[in-house]
């Protein structure tokens, strides 16, 4: 019987193709790799390892040195961090502790995340129109240099952004604290602040760690509303106010128009640090909220 | 109870309710800043949209009355053949993982596309650069490429949201089609497909949601362009794109065009989220 040869050949290519795509998308992290690791060569050449520690950016002399950047990046998304983490948690616990079901929770919960849902170049765009003129009011206030554009602007927009994702992740992980625990504290007189501190909080912090975690990864790699607000500068940030650059925006400023081979190639190893960066700080986030049995 | 007891008792009651009530105003202020970043987006540019933005290109500097019709055009080719790819590629990996569940293979892939969706999109876009852009020199710049960085970014939520859509049929069913003589392709296509297609088309939605607002891996594969173009084999220009380019200019003129193009990103964006909300509970499978 022809047909059922057939179907049987047609059946193997298509088990064949399945297993070969989920092979092929697998294979792209480490063919992302070897693109970055092989283009930033020269620049690896040439640069040495001083490149991670290097204060100067200087394009013209072709010197390279990622400090700023490292820094720049550093503290833009640790300030955004703490900046939204109060702002989360609440959230998330008012989400998952105090309202988890009804309808109003889950408009609320809908809302919260057409955060997400806001392309970061409109973030970045409002940010230009409202968040820098707050910030440059503050600093004339505060006697620092008012440019408006820096650190701190990118940081604030940042905050915005972070929360969906981490009110999500950190929901989650709330709302599978086990209710015998909090059945037993509520037993013994505890009240609810006091249930929340010392029973939930404690018993999911691997979680809501591993939450900030993955937020933080999303800060460092975020780039077009940082690269509007962040001033664009390539000296080592002296303060919160000061003009700067993450490693993600001074790409997106400069890899159209870098000449020469070892300029762009020095681009390029910034890129995959900052590959290599996030893909292990996701790989630990998500082994960390995987027990939790989090939807990613 | 002593008097000390009753007093502690407030007091632990008071904290309390401050607490509570810190919790619900910070609730509150992330409720209040969605709403004021919309307002502030649709209240300045909803004035800014009139037929010329849809039917008319760029005007240089000084001029008024700009429109933005290459970037639409180019918005819907290079999403479209984004997902073209991403789509049955992203199908074909959630079959595969919804069908291998709990084997290793399974859980080695479905980590990468985890950690594939934490790559940050410029790191994509810089990858597409290398392997399609570079090579060909001054004219490498395409919406090809740019499609291609897109269909990777978009592949995560398809490849998810297949799986979880798939995983949640029956295993009877299936048994049933292959107890049947059916082949695994012919469940799959009869049987599997047609009954998540609810789950696999809000997949797509949101994939689609996440890359039409993306600019980051565009700037070096897409480019942009300041005329109308139909080739997939030369730059173009996106919405999101404008709004970058524009948006930061010092120009009224080009800046209005960046807040009607934001109006007109957004409401995309969000009618997709509705959408995808919509159908979610609709399609969902329930056995």
């Amino acid at each position: 019987m022809q047909t059922n040869k057939g179907r049987v050949l047609q059946n193997k290519i298509f088990l064949k193709s399945i297993g070969g795509s989920a092979i092929f998308v697998t294979l792209l992290l480490v063919v992302f790799f070897f693109t970055l690791f092989i283009a930033s060569w020269p620049a690896i050449k040439a640069n040495g390892l001083s490149f991670l520690w290097g204060k100067t950016w200087d394009p013209i002399n072709d010197h390279y040195g990622m400090l700023p950047f490292l820094i720049g990046t550093l503290i833009t998304s640790f300030l955004a961090l703490i900046i939204s983490a109060p702002f989360s948690i609440s959230a998330a616990l008012f989400l998952g502790e105090y309202f988890p079901k009804g309808i109003i929770p889950n408009i609320f919960r809908n809302v919260i995340e057409l955060l997400a849902a806001i392309p970061s170049i409109v973030y970045g765009f409002w940010g230009l129109f409202t968040i820098v003129p707050l910030v440059r009011s503050l600093e004339m206030k505060l006697g620092v240099p008012a440019m408006g554009l820096g650190i701190f602007s990118a940081s604030l927009v940042l905050s915005i952004m972070l929360i969906p994702y981490s009110v999500s992740l950190i929901r989650q992980v709330i709302s599978m604290t086990p209710v015998q625990l909090k059945e037993a504290a509520y037993s013994l007189g505890a009240t609810r602040m006091e249930v929340i501190m010392k029973v939930i909080l404690p018993a999911n912090l691997s979680g809501i760690s591993a939450g900030f975690l993955l937020s933080l990864g999303r800060a460092l790699g975020e780039t077009m509303a940082v690269t509007v607000l962040i001033g664009n500068a390539t000296k080592l940030p002296t303060g919160i106010f000061s003009p700067s650059n993450t490693m993600a925006s001074l790409i997106a400023n400069e890899f159209s128009e870098a000449v020469g081979n070892v300029y762009s190639a020095s681009l390029v190893e910034i890129g995959l640090l900052l590959f290599v960066v996030t893909t292990i700080i996701n790989l630990i986030g998500r082994i960390i909220i995987k027990r939790f049995s989090v939807k990613l | 109870m002593t008097n000390i007891e009753i007093a502690g008792i407030k007091r632990r009651k008071a904290t309390d309710s401050i607490f509570r009530y810190i919790v619900y105003g910070l609730t509150f202020t992330c409720l209040a800043v969605v709403f004021i970043i919309l307002f502030y987006i649709f209240e300045k540019g909803i004035t800014c949209i009139d037929w010329n933005m849809f039917s008319k290109l760029p005007k240089p500097v000084g001029e008024s009355g700009g429109g933005v019709l290459n970037a639409i055009v180019g918005s819907l080719m290079i999403v479209s053949v984004a997902a073209l790819i991403a789509i049955p590629l992203g199908v074909a990996v959630g079959v595969y993982l919804a069908e291998k569940r709990g084997k290793l293979a399974a859980d080695r892939v479905s980590i990468a596309i985890d950690v594939l969706q934490g790559v940050p999109s410029i790191v994509i876009g810089m990858v597409v650069y290398v392997w399609m852009v570079k090579p060909l020199g001054e004219n490498g710049f395409s919406s090809l490429s740019g499609s291609i960085a897109l269909a990777i970014m978009m592949l995560p939520p398809v490849v998810k949201n297949t799986e979880e859509t798939l995983v949640l049929i029956p295993t009877t069913i299936k048994e049933a089609a292959l107890g049947l003589g059916a082949s695994e392709f012919r469940m799959t296509m009869k049987i599997l497909l047609p009954t998540g297609i609810g789950g696999i088309f809000t997949g797509c939605m949101l994939g689609i949601a996440r890359i039409a607002g993306e600019v980051a891996p565009l700037l070096f594969t897409a480019f942009g362009n300041p005329y109308l173009n139909f080739n997939i084999l030369k730059p173009v220009s996106t919405l999101p794109h404008i709004i970058f380019n524009y948006g930061t200019s010092p120009y009224d003129d080009w800046q209005r065009i960046a807040w009607g193009s934001s109006v007109i990103l957004v409401s995309l964006i969000l009618i997709l989220n509705f959408i995808v909300k919509f159908f979610e509970s609709k399609w969902k499978v329930q056995f």
